[in-house]
C-alpha cells in the first residue's frame, strides 16, 4: 500500500491535495483495494456546492457499493472526465490518473482537520 | 470463525480473506475481474472445502433420500448426479443440495457450508426407525473445483478420470493412495470438475493442480468472482434467492421438484401453492449496479426486491435477479429499480444471462 505524503486525509479514505486554493480529491490506495475492481464512479456535476463531510458519489465495485464524501466545503470546478470510460484507473493509479474532482476551497481552514500520512498510516493500521 | 486446510494458502497467495457463513475464506487473489477472465477463457482454482459432506447410508436409504429432497432420485444410477432442494413442511427450502448417488443403499449430500448443522439435525430428525444412518463427514473431506474451458485437460494430467465423464457424473478414483470422488459439476457456468479428497491430501491436490495448470494460465478464484459467475450463470444461492421463507416453485426451480413419481416432504403445501411472487432476471443500461435488498417499482409503487445483482463483464452492463409480485402480471412493461433514492429501468431477460459453456 502506498499514501503519498503532502497529501490530506480523511477516516473515509479520501486524500486530498491541494494547490492555490484549489483541492484535488481522490481515494486512497487502501479504499481501492478493500473495493477491488471498479466499474464506475458517478461524480457531482461542476458547479455543484459542496458541505465538508456531504457525499459527492459513489464508487461502484464488482461487489460492493460505497458513497464518497467531500473532505471539504467549496465549489466542484472540475471532474475527472476519464473515470467515465476507464474507471479502472481508480484502482491502478489511485494517487495520480484515477483522481476524481477538484474543489475550489471556500473554508480553507478545514484543511487542518483533516489527517497528515503520518496520521493516516496510523489510522489504516489501527484497522487491521 | 473456521478455516479450511488450505488457509495458509490462500494467505501466502495474497489472498484477501473474509468471513462466510462461519468460514474465513479467500473473496478474491488477483482481481476479480482477472479471475473471471481466466475462468471463462481458461481456468480458475476455487478452495470450496468449506461446503458439507452429509453421507445416507441403510437399506432405506433411496426410499427416504427421495423422501427428503424434492426432485426425484429413484432412477438415479451409481455414478450420477442430481440438484435437488429440501424442503421443510411448509415446502419452504431448508436448502439446495447435490445428491450424489454412490451405490444402492449410499448417498452422498453435497450442502452449503452455513446450512451443514441445520440441514444434517433436519436429516437426523426425519431419519425416524428406519434401517438408516445419516453422517456428517464433512471435517473428513476437502473440495477443489476447477473451472473453466481449460478445466478437464488440465486436471487430466494429474488425476484419473474417463475422459467422456458426462455433466452431472462422477468417477471414484484415486489420488496417491486416497480415494478421490471426481465430479463434471460446478458453480460457474463453464465446464469444469469438482474434487473431493480427504483433508489431509487437500493442500497437496491444490499445489498439483495449480502446477499442472500454469502454462494453460489457471488462476486461483475467491468467493467474489463465484458469486459473479453464478449470477451470470442464473443459478441460485442460498441466502440470496433462496431461503427459509421462499418456495422452490416461486423461485424457478420447478425443474427440481418432481410432483408425480415420489412422496416428498412439503409436496402437499406445494401441490396447492399458488405463488405470490415470481423470480425475475434483468440488465440495466448504465453502471450503477443493482444489490440485494434493493427495491424493485412498477409504475413507482414498491412490487418486489433485488435478490443478487452484479456488473457482467460478458455483457458489460449491470445485471440482476429478483422477485416481483405475480399480480404484477408477466409483462411489467415499467419496472425499475430504486438505487439511491433513483427509480432506475430495468429489461426483463431470461436466465441465464450468458451461454452456458457446460458440455451437457
Amino acid at each position: 500500500m502506498e499514501y503519498p505524503d503532502g497529501l490530506y486525509y480523511t477516516k473515509d479514505h479520501e486524500w486530498g491535495l491541494e494547490e492555490n486554493g484549489i483541492l484535488v480529491v481522490g481515494i486512497t490506495d487502501y479504499a481501492q483495494g478493500e473495493l477491488g475492481d471498479v466499474v464506475f464512479v458517478e461524480l457531482p456535476e461542476e458547479g455543484t456546492v459542496l458541505k465538508a463531510g456531504e457525499p459527492f458519489g459513489v464508487v461502484e465495485s464488482v461487489k460492493s457499493v460505497s458513497d464518497l464524501y467531500s473532505p471539504v466545503s467549496g465549489e466542484v470546478v472540475e471532474i475527472n472526465p476519464d473515470l467515465e470510460a476507464e474507471p479502472e484507473m481508480v484502482n491502478s493509479s489511485p494517487y495520480d490518473r484515477g483522481w476524481m474532482m477538484k474543489v475550489a476551497l471556500s473554508e480553507p481552514k478545514e484543511l487542518d482537520k483533516l489527517m497528515s500520512f503520518e496520521k493516516y498510516m496510523e489510522y489504516v493500521k489501527s484497522l487491521k | 470463525m473456521e478455516k479450511t486446510v488450505l488457509y495458509q494458502r490462500h494467505v501466502d497467495a495474497g489472498a484477501k480473506m473474509v468471513e462466510f457463513g462461519g468460514w474465513l475464506m479467500p473473496v478474491q487473489y488477483a482481481g476479480v475481474l482477472s479471475e473471471h477472465e481466466a475462468v471463462r477463457k481458461r481456468a480458475g482454482l476455487f478452495d470450496v472445502s468449506h461446503m458439507g459432506e452429509i453421507f445416507v447410508s441403510g437399506p432405506d436409504s433411496a426410499r427416504f433420500v427421495n423422501r427428503i429432497v424434492t426432485n426425484d432420485v429413484s432412477k438415479l444410477q451409481t455414478g450420477e448426479i442430481v440438484y435437488s432442494v429440501m424442503c421443510d413442511d411448509e415446502g419452504h427450502t431448508v436448502d439446495d443440495l447435490l445428491v450424489y448417488c454412490m451405490g444402492p443403499q449410499s448417498w452422498l449430500l453435497v450442502v452449503n457450508a452455513s446450512n451443514t448443522e441445520k440441514d444434517f439435525n433436519w436429516i437426523s430428525s426425519r431419519l425416524g426407525g428406519e434401517q438408516l444412518k445419516a453422517l456428517n463427514r464433512s471435517p473428513e473431506f476437502g473440495l477443489l473445483a476447477i473451472q473453466g474451458p481449460k478445466a478437464a485437460a488440465i486436471a487430466a494430467k494429474i488425476v484419473d478420470f474417463p475422459e467422456g465423464l458426462a455433466y452431472y457424473h462422477f468417477h471414484v478414483s484415486e489420488w496417491r493412495g486416497s480415494p478421490l470422488i471426481v465430479s463434471r459439476t460446478g458453480y460457474t457456468g463453464e465446464d469444469g470438475l469438482e474434487l473431493m479428497v480427504e483433508t489431509g491430501k487437500t493442500a497437496d491436490l491444490w499445489d498439483a493442480l495449480m502446477a499442472a495448470g500454469k502454462n494453460e494460465g489457471l488462476a486461483p478464484a475467491g468467493l467474489a468472482v463465484r458469486d459473479l459467475l453464478r449470477i451470470e450463470a442464473g443459478y441460485s444461492l442460498y441466502g440470496h434467492e433462496l431461503d427459509e421463507t421462499t418456495d422452490p416453485l416461486s423461485a424457478g426451480l420447478s425443474w427440481v421438484v418432481k410432483m408425480s413419481g415420489h412422496d416428498f416432504i412439503g409436496k402437499a403445501v406445494l401441490e396447492k401453492l399458488k405463488p405470490a411472487r415470481r423470480k425475475i432476471a434483468f440488465t440495466m443500461e448504465g453502471r450503477n449496479i443493482p444489490r440485494q435488498g434493493f427495491t424493485l417499482k412498477v409504475d413507482g409503487r414498491e412490487a418486489g426486491v433485488v435478490t443478487s445483482g452484479t456488473f457482467s463483464p460478458v455483457l458489460q452492463k449491470p445485471i440482476g435477479i429478483g422477485y416481483i409480485a405475480i399480480e404484477e402480471g408477466r409483462l411489467a412493461k415499467h419496472l425499475t429499480v430504486e438505487i439511491r433514492g433513483r427509480e432506475i429501468p430495468v429489461a426483463l431477460c431470461k436466465l441465464p444471462f450468458i451461454k452456458p459453456g457446460v458440455k451437457k
